[in-house]
């Protein structure tokens, strides 16, 4: 008995050397190495929403002229984002950060944790786009969420393809419209906010009931509705009119013909920022990196990276925007502090309308 | 069955003091990477300016949308895990009783949607339900039976695994002498082989009630904004309206509704447990036979209805490019994307999902047999018992909690050090073990409690010591399941997105965060891209799991 138990050990254990050894070559431990002091300064840590993107080589250009090495944090979207720094206020995970949007910027503002700074890249018509006057928040770009409509869908039925919010609840065009919920996603929200501005305090609960007696579907993401619901991207969705962004039509032109368009006068105007966080390691790295996002070379990336627009009227946009994604010439806009004061109210009441 | 004889030699203080040290470590290891974290957001919300103030319990507890979304929780809950348990039975005697060609490829299989992230589940399972798709005619887009069919979706291979680990190993003698002795086979499966099963079964309910009420992404994707539970709201109060008081008291009235379930677990499944008859699983199984015929009718319908539809439309739409079919989305995987989209490929985004799945299931499996060598145990005060059933809930407590709760606990605690894990990328690896422990307990403790109790005081009459007698007795009916929970452990891994998604670094993202981001891009090949990189984690699930079946077979050559 002795014998075939130490036969068996024998093998297990050398089963689980060869399987430890051929793990620890895989394993991912060991790759934190430590930073020395220097690192420190030499690396400037950047915390955005996980929609940020940059190319590589503009990225590449700005790490050779500095001399700086920038890492990059994640958390999620700009509300993830945001209470993620207010609940770190004590100990910040980064030095500067990007992507604070106009639904969430108050927050970051009342919760004090960014430091002012004022870039000289900053243009002479910033002004339009500061959330307060004490140079906090640095507007990097901006962009329309606004209802798109499947064109080839809606020139198959001879139907004209709806223009306004009020448009939206004609019994025409019932059960066509797919929105994203404001309590999960940030279109979502801005387009609720949108709805508001349009009707006001005491229209807005009344507009989503037409809406849903007109068979409004509302799904949780944008992906959902987009890809699912929408008839015009996959062309498999059975709905021609989904919630999304004045720049999304552009990603659906085929053969140089344009099959969705932005209905204009749905849009909220959706802003994004860029600041120093207070307390951070590296606040000079900081600075650096709000003057690159102000750049002209960031600026021109920013368009086919992120499906926004630029700040900077000195940028050219991609040529295909200037025919496909136009914005809107006046779309509906909130100030940042009334939308932090009413964002949980309406919500509920959101809910309590078209949820039920 | 046999029941355990008690004998004087367990009764020795060595093996007791050295069940305790063993228990310490992943004590200590639950305490500061759950417990701490858990407690000090909690804390956050019912603290105020240095004074514990409660009145948030008063206050979310009078309103009526609190009980609206609990009772909610629980039928979403229970429906759910009644439907996986009655449709993964017939699975689990299917997969790991019979023998037929392919038997591996299909246990591998039913483990895929397991990993899959749910926004893809959401875009592959809605595409059918909704109006036009295969299934649109049922009319089920948004309904609470899409809900439950997307939580049996998920949650079926934790069934049917969990259960198949002991079936596999039951001795079919006693279910033979009850048909020798004239007992029907309903009858005989009735009286001798479900009160066998029986404590596999309650692990695995368990396990799937606490996948179920915790369930974020299926209930919201599939069910729409109606179908809140629990959880959506505690993510709604933490991450959009900062409101951690609402928070804290939902966090607590979730952690009380797990408790409470766990208890319920675990009282029935003492009940049952008890000394069983294991056998090496190749005595066990039997080829395919008439009698066999209803429970394979079920597992096929299941199998092809409901797991294989919504794959198939996923391999569909990953095969669907901006010019017709072809193979365009693949040979993109190894670019970053139409217009950049990623910061890495997503091979270099499966390697390094692979490499922080080792890690975490290294991690997950070390510290799961340490718990289960001491839950095995069968002390004979009533004390003792009580301590060991609790200390065995306590961790099956991570699969109930948020993960948002988790997340942002993390980030208030592990900052300063020698714990400044914050940044580290060890993080990942550990918060995935966490989750992946609950598996790895279930997986193994069944086999392990089986083991007679004789067979290891007999070990120490002849005077071998508590090592020895661990080595000679328990590793090798461990070894032959450790292969289950070790697939167990890295599927889990390889699907965790939560967590992730908030630790993980942008420029070395893991796979479910690299299709998440591309389904969130507008434009075909985006989606297509997405798809193909699903369909990669989809194989690189089955791959992994069906190896570590064979690794199982290999270190079952002994046989006691």
């Amino acid at each position: 008995m002795h014998r075939h138990i130490d036969n068996r050990r024998t093998r297990v254990t050398a089963i689980a050397g060869v399987t430890a050894l051929a793990m620890s070559a895989c394993s991912t431990l060991g790759d934190d190495s430590q930073s020395s002091p220097e690192e420190v300064s030499s690396t400037v840590v950047l915390l955005t929403h996980d929609s940020f993107a940059v190319s590589d080589d503009v990225l590449a250009d700005f790490e050779e002229r500095t001399g700086l090495t920038v890492k990059r944090r994640a958390p999620g979207d700009s509300g993830a984002l945001v209470n993620q720094m207010v609940l770190t206020k004590d100990a910040p995970l980064g030095d500067a950060v990007y992507g604070i949007d106009n639904t969430f910027a108050s927050r970051a503002l009342d919760a004090d944790i960014l430091a002012p700074y004022e870039s000289p890249e900053i243009g002479q018509d910033a002004d339009r786009f500061a959330v307060d006057d004490t140079d906090r928040l640095s507007a990097i770009d901006y962009s329309d969420v606004c209802i798109n409509a499947d064109t080839e869908w809606f020139a198959e039925q001879d139907l004209a393809v709806p223009r306004t919010l009020t448009d939206l609840a004609d019994p025409a065009y019932e059960d066509l419209l797919v929105v994203t919920n404001p309590a999960t996603s940030s279109p979502g929200l801005a387009f609720l906010v949108a709805t508001v501005d349009a009707f006001g305090d005491g229209g807005w609960s009344d507009y989503w009931g037409q809406l849903r007696d007109n068979g409004v579907k509302v799904v949780d993401g944008w992906s959902d509705a987009y890809f699912v619901d929408f008839s015009g991207s996959e062309g498999e969705g059975p709905r021609p009119l989904v919630l999304s962004y004045a720049s999304s039509p552009p990603s659906e032109v085929r053969q140089g013909e344009a099959s969705t368009q932005a209905l204009l006068d749905t849009c909220f105007r959706q802003v994004e920022y860029a600041g120093v966080v207070a307390g951070g390691q590296n606040p000079e790295g900081a600075e650096q990196l709000i003057d690159f996002l102000l750049s002209q070379e960031f600026q021109e990336d920013v368009p086919g990276q992120m499906y926004v627009y630029p700040v900077s009227p000195q940028a050219q946009l991609p040529p295909q925007w200037e025919r496909f994604a136009p914005l809107a010439e006046d779309p509906y806009e909130m100030s940042t502090q009334e939308i932090d004061a009413n964002r949980e109210a309406w919500i509920q009441e959101w809910t309590e309308v078209v949820v039920g | 069955m046999t029941v355990a004889l008690r004998t004087r030699a367990a009764s020795r203080v060595g093996p007791t003091a050295a069940v305790v040290l063993v228990g310490l470590v992943p004590l200590a290891f639950l305490a500061v990477f759950f417990g701490w974290p858990v407690a000090a957001i909690v804390a956050r919300g019912v603290v105020a300016d240095g004074t514990l103030d409660l009145s948030g319990f008063t206050e979310v507890l009078a309103r009526e949308r609190t009980w609206e979304v609990v009772g909610r929780t629980l039928a979403q809950a229970s429906a759910g895990t009644a439907l996986a348990v009655l449709l993964g039975m017939p699975g689990a005697y299917v997969l790991y009783r019979c023998r037929f060609p392919g038997r591996g490829a299909v246990r591998a299989f039913v483990t895929v949607p397991f990993v899959l992230p749910t926004v893809v589940v959401g875009v592959a399972f809605r595409g059918l339900l909704v109006e036009g798709g295969w299934w649109g005619f049922l009319g089920l887009d948004g309904t609470f039976t899409a809900v439950v069919a997307a939580l049996v979706f998920f949650n079926y291979c934790v069934v049917v695994r969990t259960v198949g680990a002991l079936w596999s190993r039951l001795d079919p003698r006693a279910e033979q002498a009850a048909r020798a002795l004239g007992a029907s086979p309903l009858r005989a499966f009735w009286s001798v082989t479900l009160p066998s099963l029986a404590p596999a079964i309650a692990s695995a309910a368990s396990i799937v009630f606490l996948f179920c009420a915790t369930a974020f992404g299926t209930v919201l994707v599939l069910g729409g904004p109606g179908y809140g539970t629990v959880e959506t709201e505690i993510y709604q109060q933490t991450v959009t309206f900062l409101d951690l008081r609402t928070a804290a008291v939902l966090s607590v009235l979730q952690l009380l509704v797990v408790t409470g379930c766990l208890l319920a677990a675990a009282v029935s499944r003492r009940r049952r447990e008890s000394a069983l008859r294991l056998q090496s699983e190749s005595t066990v199984d039997h080829r395919l036979r008439r009698g066999d015929l209803p429970a394979v009718a079920v597992t096929v319908a299941v199998v092809l209805g409901l797991l294989v539809a919504p794959l198939v439309s996923l391999v569909a739409g990953s095969l669907r490019t901006a010019d017709g079919w072809g193979w365009g989305n693949y040979t993109a995987l190894s670019t970053t994307g139409s217009h950049d989209a990623l910061e890495a490929t997503v091979w270099e985004a499966a390697l390094n999902s692979v490499r922080i799945a080792v890690d975490a299931t290294l991690i997950a499996v070390t510290i799961g047999v340490l718990i289960c060598i001491v839950c095995s145990r069968r002390p004979r005060r009533p004390a003792a018992r009580r301590t060991l059933s609790a200390f065995d809930a306590l961790f099956m407590l991570p699969l109930g909690v948020s993960a948002v709760t988790v997340g942002f606990g993390f980030l208030l605690t592990l900052n300063r050090p020698p714990l400044d894990l914050r940044s580290s990328v060890v993080l990942i690896p550990i918060a995935q073990a966490v989750v992946a422990i609950p598996l790895v307990i279930r997986t193994l403790l069944p086999v392990l409690r089986a083991i007679d109790e004789r067979q290891r005081e007999v070990a120490g009459v002849l005077g071998a010591g508590p090592a020895r007698v661990f080595a000679a007795v328990d590793l090798p009916v461990l070894g032959r399941s450790l292969g289950l929970a070790v697939g167990f452990a890295f599927a889990v891994s390889l699907g965790e997105f939560g967590a992730t998604s908030f630790l993980s670094q942008p420029d070395r993202p893991t796979l479910p965060v690299v299709i998440v981001r591309l389904i969130g891009r507008p434009g075909v090949d985006n989606l297509g891209m997405a798809l193909a990189a699903s369909v990669v984690l989809a194989a690189t699930t089955v791959v992994v799991i069906g190896l570590a079946e064979r690794f199982r077979i290999q270190t079952a050559g002994a046989d006691l």
